[in-house]
């Protein structure tokens, strides 16, 4: 019985906990979309913060993206080629880097690398009062620092996902013309009549989806930190977690509407 | 009859059950540098950001130029901000950009029609007021624990405030960097014609820079006055013994 009784505050602080959590995150969310659309618009650090997300990934995502093109391409020969199907090799790995296989790759390495960087820098500006500074100065830190990331991210993601999926297919592409002797123009023939205009679409409208997560859930983090050291690494972490998490859940529910659009 | 620039009434603030400020009175006066002393966590910080919009009082009044801070909407609170220089205990410096770009950042998002030679022209004016002309393109990671809070004072009079606000100006600097500090506040005063509020807890700062003392012990200020009727004639045993454990030597 006591221990029942004991049991009850903590988890209706959990719950609690929780709740308050929700709702100071969509409150987030809507401030964003609030000061969006207000000036000033803080055009060069938006730029300045795409040029960051976009060229400081490249050799991660350039790599990341190679090896997985090669590596889907081997594994998929030796099933393809038990029913002589190798020549649907470019249109099978076409579909899935352009469906899934680039948005989710690039938004997870995404996630990894700016998320926990945005969560990590907003955080330690937090602890060590320069949002503070910042708002004294009657500097708005919200737009400057957050919307100008979440903008950067969103737009950055979409690109970096089709670069992403250029480089699998050039990698995909090494090991089929190794194998198979295909020419480049006659692989990319074949990779091109297997995907639709919906394919790439749903690809880009995902990797936007994508982008709006890791920026802002990374600045939701880092500007919610608690004080310390200690609470910056916390954001950081937490930063690539929960951003991993929605960008599965995200992906689900994307594949489903795309699934239901295709039925139609 | 003095000009009051700042009037703090019966001021309370609590976080969540720890009652910080119990009910506050206080007045800054035009021209005048006033210290706000007291143990760490009595709320001395918290006063301040009250002042600027960081914090949100519970009950009172604390006006600032007259205007009634709570009550102001965002673009009157940044309008008053801008007359108000905020040093922060850690100096609070923008650590991803040079100390140039530390400086330019308010000034350039605040003030319209300024030519890139206007803006060097000041920065370099006030880099040579601190003492630090030499470290315009430095990051402040490369800046020692002083020089960085020269920065950070320097950033903060860009804008030509009204009345400056020292959090903690000596905290964590050795002596002779601490005098450098203490100099520099009272220069800051005489220069700019500006009126200050110092939070600290070193009773050498406060000697030197303050024209006035206020004691903040229990969320309630127990003796104000001049550095002399504070501590030689104190009543309060705590006040008493705030000056015991002090090693004043100015």
């Amino acid at each position: 019985m006591a221990e029942e009784a004991d049991r009850k505050p903590v988890l209706s602080k959990k719950i609690d906990k929780f709740f308050t959590g929700l709702a100071s995150a969509w409150s987030f969310v809507r401030r964003f979309f609030k000061e969006v659309f207000l000036p000033p618009y803080e055009l060069k650090e938006v730029f300045h913060q795409c040029y960051r997300i976009g060229v400081e990934s490249l050799p991660l995502i350039s790599l990341t993206g190679f090896i997985v093109g090669i590596v889907f391409t081997n594994q998929s020969r030796p099933s393809l080629s038990e029913f002589g199907a190798t020549s649907w090799l470019p249109s099978l790995i076409s579909i899935a880097v352009v469906r899934a296989m680039g948005p989710l790759v690039t938004a997870l390495i995404a996630a990894g690398k700016m998320g926990s960087s945005i969560g990590a820098e907003i955080g330690s500006m937090k602890v060590t009062e320069q949002i503070d500074a910042m708002e004294v100065s009657a500097t708005n830190p919200f737009k400057f620092l957050v919307v100008t990331r979440v903008l950067a991210t969103t737009f950055m993601i979409p690109v970096l996902v089709m670069y992403t999926d250029f480089v699998a297919l050039m990698g995909s592409f090494l090991s089929v013309n190794a194998n198979e002797n295909v020419s480049m123009t006659t692989f990319f023939v074949e990779v091109f009549e297997s995907i639709s205009f919906l394919d790439i679409n749903s690809s880009v409208l995902k990797s936007l989806l994508f982008g709006f997560t890791i920026g802002i859930v990374g600045c939701y983090k880092g500007y919610n930190s608690s004080k310390g050291t200690e609470g910056v690494g916390r954001a950081a972490n937490s930063a690539v977690v929960m951003a991993m998490f929605l960008i599965f859940i995200e992906e689900l529910l994307v594949l489903q509407i795309v699934n239901a659009i295709r039925m139609m | 009859m003095e000009e009051k620039v700042v009037e703090i009434a019966g001021l309370k603030k609590s976080f969540g059950d720890l009652d910080v400020l119990k009910g506050v009175d206080l007045d800054l006066y035009k021209g005048e540098n006033l210290v706000v002393l007291g143990k760490s966590g009595s709320g001395k910080s918290v006063l301040i950001k009250i002042m600027v919009g960081l914090l949100k009082q519970d009950e009172g009044s604390m006006k600032v130029l007259g205007q009634e801070v709570s009550k102001l909407g965002t673009k009157a609170l940044n309008e008053l901000r801008l007359k108000i220089g905020f040093s922060f205990q850690n100096s609070a410096l923008y650590d991803s950009m040079t100390v140039r770009e530390n400086m330019e950042f308010p000034l350039v998002r605040n003030v319209k029609n300024l030519t890139r030679g206007e803006i060097t022209r000041k920065i370099e004016e006030l880099l040579d007021s601190v003492g630090l002309p030499q470290s315009i393109n430095q990051m402040p990671s490369e800046l020692s624990g002083g020089q960085k809070k020269r920065i950070g004072v320097a950033r903060t009079l860009i804008l030509n405030p009204e009345i400056m606000l020292y959090d903690e100006p000596t905290a964590g600097l050795d002596p002779i960097t601490c005098m450098d500090i203490n100099n520099l506040i009272n220069q800051v005063r005489e220069q700019y014609n500006t009126s200050s509020i110092v939070i600290t807890h070193d009773l050498t700062c406060a000697k030197v820079t303050g024209d006035r003392q206020a004691v903040l012990l229990d969320g309630q200020f127990k003796a104000i006055g001049s550095f002399e009727d504070v501590f030689a004639h104190a009543q309060d045993g705590r006040v008493k013994s705030f000056y015991d454990y002090n090693f004043i030597d100015s």
